[in-house]
């Protein structure tokens, strides 16, 4: 359509003028970037949108808690530290390998951090190792990280799939039954963790008398469910994560399967819990940290200090967050210098101290793995605790170090640089 | 013979594109981001041989992206091909699926293409996603890099030298850009523009449209796996989501932002996008929305895009 | 053996009325006006956010019903302001816009509600299952067929019995001779927009209950509803109900056979019926142009 009202094309104009003043009043708050020259600079590149948005943001609320508190004591080596943040997005590993190097060639970074997603974890921690930066993994779960991929430069706070299988294969062959059925997302998170309670279970006695891949992001899980009940299990494992969890769980208390059979799966998170109605928060887990955790320490003060930045207790990854930050800032301070592969080798076999470790058990990165092994908490979701976001019911307390298996068995052969 | 002002034009766009990596370094980017932008260009450029010079719109060009992605990753990580035998498998696969697909659809047109591009797209992504033990599934295929590429007189380290993998792209995309150039002076290719113009009047002038509309699908899906080949060398990584259809649309829009009806367009979109995003998402958490106005921003005020503004007027 | 199949077909026969419910939406949209409307689930995903935020002020009911008629009028908005200025140009700018549209949306969606998943409170009497034997089929389930049943039922009496259906029928096969005859052809688009919306809103509501509610809820139903519409036929509404259905046994199916296929399987059959009939099983000739 022909149009050439001069009005027409000035209105246009101002249109466009408008927006682009309008957007620059919006971004305003959310620019995430001061910078100062002297800074010691520490690179997080993890989800901020998409599928584990809400994770990537706890892991976030975690990283700006120590930041601060690193700050307030002085920061790192007598200079001050900044946290740069780019999003990798929930999935594309182009984009996530781009701020990897952006922030490594581009920003400078001394720590790279990052990712939720296990497959994006492994591809940045190929450009951090290709570029010589210590990268700490907050949340990403592949034994690979720690395994077979492993790197002299990559270290890891969350656990190992095989650690958490282990954690809770006894309680569950104990208390319910051996007959196993499982639902395992088709990806290598998923494909592991089920080797690993596989394993677990068979040592105990257990059988796996039948399982499903489900593809990840599936909304309905209907038809798992009716194969499920058919193979009649003592115990149904749902070892998937995120959403796919929020929706298999609903979906098998809408059907009541709760009331047939226990449910039950290695990893669960407070995200999930937090978004499924009281009714449907049941079944045995491991989470890899909880808030509430009366007699131990400096606890209280983490959940305070998070319920007074957030106004929720902070989960798991809240504490990830915390932990990587504070391990960069621990191991300059240990190696006395900034050079990644002193920083790497001072973090062999390191403690973390009491207020960091935020549990029963003591936390170190074990030496030729790079893993942290802390505690693990195994229990009960439950609809209604002490407390309005107490949805978890603690059992048992397990010892990192006594489920982590031998180095040997993780398949880490580690090469340090000459 | 081009008229004088256009050879200025490409000459311009040619020494923009031989010094990026210093320029690109002095406004605050990083030698990876104008790789990157060199790759989407061709995926760009490519897709517009199809949407802009014979006027069929394929939403699904991330397929045969993400297929010469994989099958050039394959290569490197089980057959330990070379870099440049990798790339090979990965255009020679994309093209095989192109044609065949192409002749299952070439009869449709508009939405209805639209709609099956899409689709089939989503087929490969799906492929890619539960063919787990060969593609690494949702977690992609890792554990390979791309390797020094050695001519016998001299060694080109293209995984350790980013400038050095820069020029390498830069050579491939100008060999790709050279062929589609060509392409489009020849008779087929005008014939290709008449298709655009008005189908229906190139029929009856005899122009055989069917094998003409099948052959322009190959030769973009072909460049645009060219792109998809570069792009898992610039990652040493490729996964899934270089086959969804949010990637086929990110190309679409690129060409359309820089301007469909112009051949260096999408690679001015291109390079707009890839540094908005890039940018973006650095300082907000809302890029999405930042992005999907620039969607909608184009599609309303800029439909003939960059170049097609500067040529005179924003709509006609 | 016998039993997982049928129960699987049975509830595959739930789920894709679920998805006809979508797809119908989405291809009243494209029958009329030629646009392909990505941001379809994004509109969903509103639908239910709608609902859940009006549901501690009015109740599950009374966010049932009002919570779709709201994200039908945000959808008027929508085309009156950037889709119908779109009408009668290259179906190219139709797509883009309605796909950075669906990137707004979930973006929008995750600022206002948060990306945390929150819990969607359905009425508890719906939640028990029919019995001990037929435990899949729920209460909840149950009443998503009936409402989908009612809405798809009153859809069809719309198009057949009022005047503005007639209209959409007829627009969807000649619109220009419909505006010549004096039919404002603005309107009407508009309106069948709305309608299309409406049902994404009123899935939305649906798949909250069923699915939990996050700002990707909608990203992983659109890949579905296009293929219903392909297998179905376009410019069939019939086809695109036939299309929902057959997705949702199929993937019923291969979940008992190959469980690993389930996803594939709606993608295989898109394949063999654009091989076998092009236009769909019931799709019209001369459509594809």
């Amino acid at each position: 359509m022909a149009n050439a009202n001069p009005r027409r094309i000035s209105r246009r104009r101002l249109v466009k003028s408008g927006l682009a003043l309008g957007g620059a009043q919006i971004f305003g708050p959310f620019v995430m970037r001061a910078r100062a020259a002297d800074a010691v600079k520490i690179g997080l590149d993890n989800p901020l949108t998409g599928t584990y948005a809400a994770l990537g943001k706890n892991e976030l609320v975690g990283c700006q808690m120590a930041l601060e508190a690193i700050n307030a004591k002085g920061g790192v080596l007598g200079r001050p530290v900044e946290l740069i943040v780019e999003e990798s997005t929930s999935g594309d590993a182009g984009v996530a390998v781009q701020k990897a190097r952006k922030l490594i060639d581009g920003d400078k970074v001394n720590f790279l951090l990052g990712n939720v997603n296990s497959a994006l974890s492994l591809a940045m921690a190929q450009v951090s190792n290709e570029k010589g930066v210590l990268h700490i993994v907050p949340g990403g779960h592949t034994d690979a990280v720690t395994g077979a991929s492993c790197h002299w430069n990559v270290f890891r706070v969350c656990n190992t799939t095989q650690m958490e299988a282990n954690a809770v294969a006894s309680a569950l062959v104990k208390e319910y039954g051996k007959r196993w059925y499982y639902i395992t997302p088709d990806y290598a998170f998923g494909h592991t963790l089920e080797a690993g309670l596989i394993k677990a279970a068979t040592a105990l006695g257990g059988t796996r008398v039948g399982g499903d891949l489900t593809p990840v992001g599936t909304v309905d899980f209907s038809s798992y469910l009716i194969k499920a009940q058919a193979a009649n299990p003592d115990v149904i494992l749902f070892l998937l994560g995120g959403d796919d969890m929020l929706n298999a769980l609903k979906q098998a208390v809408q059907f009541g399967l709760d009331k047939k059979v226990h449910l039950a799966g290695a990893q669960q998170e407070m995200e999930p819990l937090e978004g499924l109605s009281p009714e449907a928060r049941i079944g045995t887990w491991v989470m890899e940290w909880y808030w509430n955790q009366p007699g131990v320490p400096h606890v209280a003060e983490f959940v305070e200090a998070t319920k007074k930045r957030t106004g929720r207790v902070p989960t798991a990854r809240t504490w990830f967050g915390y932990v990587s930050t504070w391990t960069c800032a621990l191991a300059a301070a240990k190696a006395k210098s900034l050079k990644a592969v002193d920083m790497a080798r001072a973090l062999q076999d390191f403690h973390l101290p009491p207020e960091i470790a935020l549990g029963p058990n003591p936390a170190f990165y074990r030496a030729g793995q790079n893993q942290l092994l802390a505690s693990l908490f195994v229990g009960e979701a439950q609809a209604k605790g002490s407390a309005p976001d107490d949805l978890f019911k603690v059992t048992k307390v397990v010892d990192g170090a006594q489920v982590a298996g031998p180095l040997e068995e993780s398949g880490c052969k580690m090469t340090w640089p000459t | 013979m081009k008229p004088a002002r256009v050879r200025a034009f490409d000459a311009a766009v040619c020494l923009l594109l031989l010094f990026m990596p210093f320029w690109m370094a002095a406004i605050g980017g990083y030698t990876e981001l104008a790789t990157r932008i060199v790759v989407m260009g061709l995926a760009a450029m490519s897709l517009n041989f199809l949407l802009g010079f014979t006027g069929v719109l394929s939403f699904g060009h991330a397929a045969y992206f993400g297929l010469g992605a994989y099958g050039t990753a394959m290569a490197i990580k089980y057959l330990g091909a070379g870099t440049i035998p990798a790339m090979a498998l990965g255009v020679i696969v994309a093209t095989i699926a192109a044609m065949v697909i192409g002749a299952l659809i070439v009869r449709l047109r508009g939405v209805y293409f639209a709609m099956v591009t899409i689709a089939f797209g989503q087929v490969f992504y799906f492929i890619a996603f539960r063919w787990n033990a060969v593609t690494g599934g949702d977690d992609g295929l890792t554990g390979w890099h791309r390797l020094p590429i050695d001519f016998g007189f001299v060694k080109l380290d293209i995984f350790q030298n980013d400038k050095a993998f820069y020029y390498f792209a830069l050579v491939i995309f100008a060999v790709c850009v050279g062929a589609m150039a060509k392409i489009l002076d020849s008779p087929f290719g005008r014939s290709l523009i008449a298709i655009r113009e008005n189908e229906r009047r190139a029929r009856f002038l005899g122009v055989p449209i069917e094998w003409h509309v099948w052959l322009s699908f190959v030769i973009s899906c072909l460049f645009v796996s060219v792109a998809g080949a570069l792009y898992a060398l610039l990652n040493n990584f490729t996964d899934p989501r270089a086959l969804r259809f949010d990637l086929s649309g990110n190309f679409v829009i690129m060409a359309v932002l820089g301007g469909m009806r112009s051949f260096w367009g999408p690679l001015i979109g291109a390079a707009i996008f890839v540094a908005l995003q890039d940018y973006v998402s650095s300082h907000t958490q809302n890029w999405m929305s930042v992005i999907g106005l620039v969607f909608v921003l184009v599609v309303r005020f800029f439909p003939r895009g960059v170049l097609g503004m500067l040529r005179g007027g924003a709509k006609a | 053996m016998t039993q997982v199949v049928l129960f699987n077909v049975f509830n595959g026969l739930i789920v894709g009325a679920f998805y006809a419910l979508m797809a119908l939406g989405l291809s009243l949209i494209l029958n009329l006006s030629g646009v392909i409307n990505f941001a379809h689930g994004g509109f969903l995903a509103l639908g239910a956010y709608l609902a859940y935020t009006l549901i501690p002020y009015i109740g599950f009911w009374g966010a049932l019903i009002l919570a779709p008629p709201l994200t039908a009028v945000l959808g008027l908005v929508v085309e009156r302001l950037l889709i119908r200025p779109l009408y009668g140009q290259d179906p190219l700018y139709g797509l883009l816009l309605t796909f950075g549209l669906a990137y707004i949306f979930e973006d929008v969606t995750r600022f206002i509600w948060g990306a945390q998943s929150v819990p969607f409170q359905v009425p508890a009497w719906l939640m028990t299952s029919l019995s001990s034997q037929l435990f899949f089929i729920t209460g909840y389930r149950v009443f998503m067929v009936i409402i989908v049943t009612v809405a798809v039922g009153g859809l069809f009496a719309v198009l057949k019995y009022t005047r503005l259906g007639m209209r959409i029928r007829a627009g969807t096969r000649d619109l220009d001779t419909v505006s010549t005859l004096g039919v404002n052809v603005r309107v009407l688009r508009s309106l069948n927009f709305g309608i299309g919306i409406y049902m994404a809103g009123l899935a939305g509501v649906l798949a909250a209950g069923l699915l939990g509610l996050s700002p990707t809820i909608g990203a992983n139903l659109i890949m579905p509803s296009f293929v219903a519409i392909i297998v179905g036929g376009l410019g069939s509404l019939l086809g695109t109900l036939i299309g929902g259905l057959l997705i949702g046994v199929a993937s019923g199916l291969a979940a008992v056979y190959f469980p690993s296929a389930t996803e594939a399987v709606i993608y295989v059959m898109m394949g063999l019926v654009l091989l076998v009939r092009p236009r769909g099983l019931l799709g019209e000739e001369g459509r594809m142009h």
